[in-house]
C-alpha cells in the first residue's frame, strides 16, 4: 500500500499503475513486476503441463490428465478449424496452445485482490510497488503481438518466398495492374501495421480497463461502511464478469494468432 | 504507454515458453491422444467382431438343437415302435408256447387215457373172464376158450 502519507484517490490510483522498474545500464527500463510475474506464471503454467504430461498414459487417463487433453483438444481443434495449410502439430497448434495458456494465466493474475496482493509482495518481498497482471502492461502485449507478427512475416515469405511475398504486397488486393500497385502498397502496410496494434491493443484494453475497474471499487470500499459493502458486492460481481473477459480475451488472442499465422500461408 | 525494454524481454520468454511447449508438451500428448484412439477403434473393432461371432453362435446353436430335437423325436419313435414289435412279438412267443404246452398236456392226457383204457381193458376181461370162470367153472376150459376171450377183450 501507499506510504506512510495520506492516501488520496489519485495517489490510491497512481500507486497500483507504478511499474517496478529497474534501469538496466544504459539499454533501457525493464518493468521487473511484469517480467517477474509472467515467467513465474509461465513456469507454473508449462512446468504443470509438462509434469502432466510427462506421467501421461495412453489408456485410461486420470481427471489431472483428462483436464490437461480436454484443454489441449480444444486448442488443437481450433487450430485444425481454421488452419488450412498442412499438419496444425507441426507449428501452429503447439503455438496456440502456449499463447493461450500463457495470455490466460496472465490474465488470471486479475483475480488477485489488488490490495492484498500488493500488501503481500510489500511485506514478503519488500517490494513498494509492484502490478500483478503482466496482461495490463502494453509490453507483454506488445511483446506477444510482434512475436506473433514476426512470425507472420517470416512464414510469408518462407512460404512464398521473397518474390512471391512482394508481388504479394504490391499485387493484391486490387489486382496486378501497374496503376494499382501503391495503391495495394499501402493497403498491405496499413493492414501489417493494424494487425499487432489491434491484436495487442485488444487485449491491454480489456485488462487495464478491467485493473481500472478493480481499483475505482477499491477506492470506494475505503469511503465508509456502504462504500465498502458496495465495493465488497460490485466487486465480487465485476470478478464473476472478469472471468469471462480472462478466458474470452485469450482465447480471441489464440484465434487471431491461428488466424493471422494461417494469412501468412495464403497465396494470392 | 510506456514501451521499454520490458517487450524485448518478454517477448524473449514467450519464445522459450513456446519452444518448450513445442518440445516437450505437445508431441507426448499428441502421440499419447493417437495411441488411445487407435486402443479404442481396435476394442470397437473387437466388439464388433465379438458381437458378430456371438450372432454366428447363436445361430449354430439353434440349428444344433433342432437337429438334437428331431432326432430324440426320430429316437422316441424308433422306440416306440420297436417296443411294439417286441410286444408283438412276446405275444407270439407266449402264444407259441402255450399252443405247445397244451399240445404236449393233451398229447399226455391221451396217453394217460390210452393207458388207463388198456388197464381197464384188461381189468375188465380178467374180471369177465373170472366171472366166467366162476360161472362156468367147470365146463368151460380156459385154455380152450383162450382164443375167444381174447377176441372178446379186442373188442372191449
Amino acid at each position: 500500500m501507499a506510504s506512510g502519507t495520506e492516501t488520496t484517490a489519485t495517489s490510491y490510483i497512481t500507486h497500483h499503475l507504478t511499474y517496478n522498474k529497474m534501469e538496466i545500464g544504459g539499454l533501457g527500463t525493464i518493468h521487473i513486476d511484469t517480467l517477474v510475474t509472467s515467467v513465474v506464471l509461465g513456469f507454473i503454467a508449462f512446468g504443470f503441463l509438462w509434469w502432466v504430461i510427462r506421467g501421461a498414459t495412453s489408456g485410461v487417463p486420470d481427471k489431472r490428465q483428462a483436464f490437461v487433453e480436454l484443454a489441449l483438444d480444444f486448442i488443437a481443434d481450433q487450430a485444425r478449424n481454421t488452419f488450412a495449410h498442412g499438419d496444425v502439430n507441426k507449428f501452429v497448434a503447439p503455438l496456440a496452445l502456449s499463447v493461450f495458456v500463457f495470455v490466460i494465466m496472465m490474465n488470471a493474475m486479475a483475480f488477485m485482490p489488488i490490495d492484498i496482493f500488493g500488501w503481500a509482495m510489500e511485506h514478503a518481498f519488500h517490494q513498494h510497488e509492484w502490478r500483478g497482471v503482466p496482461t495490463a502492461d502494453v509490453n507483454t502485449t506488445f511483446a506477444m503481438a510482434l512475436s506473433v507478427w514476426f512470425l507472420m512475416l517470416y512464414f510469408s515469405v518462407a512460404v512464398k518466398g521473397i518474390g512471391g511475398w512482394m508481388h504479394e504486397l504490391f499485387c493484391s488486393p486490387f489486382g496486378s495492374k501497374f496503376w494499382a500497385w501503391p495503391l495495394n502498397l499501402l493497403f498491405n502496410i496499413v493492414e501489417y501495421v493494424s494487425k499487432p496494434l489491434s491484436h495487442s491493443l485488444r487485449l491491454f484494453g480489456n485488462m487495464y480497463a478491467g485493473e481500472i475497474i478493480f481499483l475505482l471499487l477499491g477506492m470506494w470500499a475505503a469511503t465508509g461502511i456502504v462504500g465498502t459493502i458496495a465495493g465488497a458486492v460490485l466487486g465480487a460481481g465485476w470478478s464473476i464478469f472478469h472471468i469471462l473477459i480472462v478466458a474470452l480475451q485469450a482465447y480471441i488472442f489464440m484465434m487471431l494468432t491461428i488466424v493471422y499465422i494461417n494469412m501468412a500461408h495464403e497465396h494470392h | 504507454m510506456d514501451l521499454n525494454l520490458t517487450m524485448l524481454a518478454q517477448a524473449i520468454a514467450f519464445f522459450i515458453f513456446f519452444w518448450f511447449s513445442k518440445k516437450y508438451v505437445w508431441p507426448p500428448l499428441l502421440s499419447a491422444i493417437a495411441e488411445r484412439q487407435s486402443k479404442i477403434a481396435e476394442g470397437l473393432n473387437a466388439a464388433e467382431a465379438g458381437k458378430r461371432s456371438l450372432v454366428e453362435a447363436e445361430a449354430k446353436n439353434e440349428s444344433a438343437m433342432k437337429e438334437a430335437r428331431e432326432r430324440s423325436q426320430a429316437m422316441f419313435s424308433d422306440g416306440e415302435r420297436r417296443a411294439n414289435q417286441l410286444i408283438e412279438q412276446a405275444k407270439l412267443t407266449a402264444k407259441a408256447e402255450a399252443d405247445r404246452i397244451l399240445a404236449a398236456a393233451q398229447e399226455q392226457i391221451q396217453l394217460e387215457l390210452n393207458k388207463a383204457k388198456s388197464g381197464l381193458r384188461e381189468q375188465v376181461a380178467q374180471l369177465a373172464v373170472a366171472g366166467a370162470e366162476k360161472i362156468l367153472k367147470r365146463e368151460i376150459n380156459a385154455a380152450a376158450h383162450a382164443e375167444m376171450l381174447a377176441e372178446l377183450k379186442a373188442q372191449l
